[in-house]
């Protein structure tokens, strides 16, 4: 039997996709329908399963999220609180920074390199640094404050300024990709478009308001649901930035997948910290759509 | 077969030519402005880059001049770094580092590469749920995974001995955005090119690899440098799945090592060092394709 080359091509095409579709399925669906099933039982990870429960985890969640002092609530409020604060600090100065860096010419690799740097290197790397940044009396920010005249800061030791302090680190740590998408997404921009405007008389701060900033709508938009998604995710800098890694002083710091992580892998709680996970699935879905919605305009010229 | 095609590198011609400044926009304005956006960067560089020389410097300095407050050391020293080597298994990480980035990077370059070209040029029953079911995934987030995944691999011993190293790399070993990256760069190569192969007798496995893979050399070459540095510093999972020292990855290794050190800052900025300062001098050798690289696939995708 002879088979015509659409055939072959069908044939040779699933031969292709074969692993693939196995990872897929094994690795990514099979394992998303489980962590719904984990949420609803009591589960036993080294047994491989656990009594049905129903809605139990979560009713746990939303009793211990009542309660006074709560790890849950802390985690969730500081979670949007990383988000709100990252965020647009980061947007902001990385889309000052590109703008800057597309004014000049010599030392622009430098400076893109510098910018950059951070984000390749590891974030446990990046939280010692910093910890050790921010220590009172020996570290370099408090003697650096020290010589001005101005008075010592606790930073992470203090539960009114830890949580502000490592965003501050995560922004820093981010801030070179932003950067760098940025900058691509200005040179894009075609230079016909601004001297046209100037010859109709525009001067700079119109020419950022009404075609810099439209124009790289796309871009913002994309860089703000990237950039919220991975606030929504903070995990290692808390972890390593904070006393014993358990997201203090007085849960200050925590986020959800601190909780996570301590629920499911330090007291074992697996069903609980599941239905914490789902949790911020929804969450991130929620966010997610509601920014497309909301952000994205088509710009024609 | 001769050919001028080569899709990756006109991209990232095209960026670089983005990157060079407009030459006449700096032209016309000097002085002020120019000076003030140098002097902006320059301040803004220096607090990127002053925590890592703070690290560097503190961590060839002898201890107790970690106390004396001057900026430079007075009697540079690599003996932290001959402790540290000592007293850690930080060889040993490194080696589990490199294997698990190895594993994943080879892995995710053969099969996104191959995936995304099935993608864009065959025709195929089943083709839109299967790309609706890979770009879904997108929106899980793996911290949902992980319950499932760790349950996975005790189920299937993979969290104990060498098969850790496969425990640490398997969720990664194929990616769904590396897999579109490539599918969109397959657009620019032409189905003439792969037709007049078909007619010459060569198979489909050998059209794609010895004809369309080479031609999207640069944004692969993209793809393997981004897969590698965020296998590289990975966290959560291995943190997770590595459950005795010998098996951590750098990053793990390094949390672990804080607990042993608590306030020796010298040997904290030490062992941050050896984590980091390879990493480093990678991003530095390959700044340029990376910073390209990064720009390509934030525009494309």
């Amino acid at each position: 039997m002879r088979l015509t080359l659409h055939q072959r091509q069908i044939i040779w095409a699933y031969i292709f996709m074969s692993v693939a579709l196995v990872f897929f399925v094994i690795i990514r669906w099979y394992p998303t329908i489980l962590a719904f099933n984990v949420s609803f039982r009591d589960w036993n990870v080294f047994e491989g399963s656990g009594p049905w429960v129903g809605l139990e985890n979560y009713q746990e969640i939303w009793q211990d999220a009542g309660k006074p002092r709560s790890s849950v609530t802390a985690a969730f409020s500081n979670t949007v609180r990383y988000v709100l604060f990252g965020v647009p600090s980061q947007l902001v100065l990385a889309l000052a920074i590109a703008l800057l860096l597309a004014q000049i010419r010599r030392l622009s690799a430098v400076f893109r390199v510098a910018y950059f740097a951070p984000y390749v290197t590891s974030a446990v790397a990046v939280a010692f640094v910093w910890n050790w940044l921010y220590q009172p009396e020996t570290g370099l920010i408090n003697q650096g404050l020290d010589l001005v005249g101005l008075p010592q800061q606790p930073f992470t030791k203090s539960p009114a300024q830890a949580l502000p302090s490592i965003t501050a680190v995560a922004v820093w740590q981010n801030l070179g990709f932003a950067v760098i998408i940025f900058l691509a997404g200005i040179q894009q921009i075609p230079s016909h478009y601004y001297e046209a405007a100037r010859i109709d008389g525009a001067n700079a701060w119109q020419l950022f308001w009404r075609i810099t900033l439209p124009l790289l709508n796309p871009i913002i938009v994309y860089l703000t649901v990237l950039g919220t998604i991975s606030y929504l995710r903070l995990f290692a800098l808390v972890q390593n930035m904070s006393p014993q890694g358990t997201g203090g002083p007085l849960k200050s710091t925590t986020t959800v997948v601190l909780e996570v992580y301590r629920e499911g892998f330090s007291s074992y709680k697996m069903g609980y910290a599941g239905a914490l996970t789902v949790l911020l699935f929804f969450l991130i879905l929620l966010i997610t759509i509601i920014q497309l919605r909301f952000f994205s305009r088509r710009v024609e010229y | 077969m001769t050919t001028s095609v080569e899709i990756g590198t006109q991209d990232s011609l095209q960026i670089a030519e983005h990157f060079k400044p407009a030459q006449g926009r700096s032209r016309r304005r000097f002085t002020w402005t120019l000076l003030l956006a140098y002097l902006l960067l320059a301040i803004g560089g220096v607090c990127m880059v002053t925590p890592f020389i703070w690290m560097i410097l503190t961590s060839v300095k002898p201890a107790p001049e970690l106390v004396d407050f001057a900026f430079f050391p007075e009697n540079p020293t690599l003996q932290n770094y001959l402790n540290v080597l000592n007293t850690s298994s930080f060889e040993r990480w490194y080696l589990n580092s490199i294997i698990v980035a190895i594993i994943s990077t080879t892995s995710v370059v053969f099969f996104d590469t191959l995936v995304g070209y099935t993608l864009n040029k065959f025709e195929f029953p089943g083709k839109n749920i299967i790309f609706v079911g890979m770009l879904g995934t997108l929106m899980i987030p793996t911290e949902m995974l992980i319950i499932p995944w760790f349950t996975m691999s005790v189920n299937w011993s993979w969290h104990i001995g060498y098969a850790q190293y496969w425990g640490i790399a398997f969720p990664g070993v194929i990616t769904a955005a590396g897999i579109f990256l490539m599918r969109q760069f397959f657009d620019g190569v032409p189905n003439e090119l792969l037709d007049a192969a078909r007619i010459d007798g060569m198979n489909e496995f050998g059209i794609w690899w010895r004809i369309a893979a080479p031609l999207v050399k640069p944004a692969i070459a993209a793809l393997a440098i981004f897969n590698f540095i965020g296998n590289w510093n990975a966290y959560l999972w291995p943190l997770i799945l590595a459950n005795s020292r010998e098996f951590y990855t750098l990053p793990v290794g390094l949390s672990f090592f804080r607990g042993e050190s608590t306030t020796h800052w010298e040997k904290i900025m030490t062992a941050a060092s050896l984590a980091s300062i390879p990493l480093l001098i990678v991003f530095l050798v390959f700044q340029r394709q990376i910073i390209r690289g990064i720009a390509l696939t934030g525009l494309k995708g």
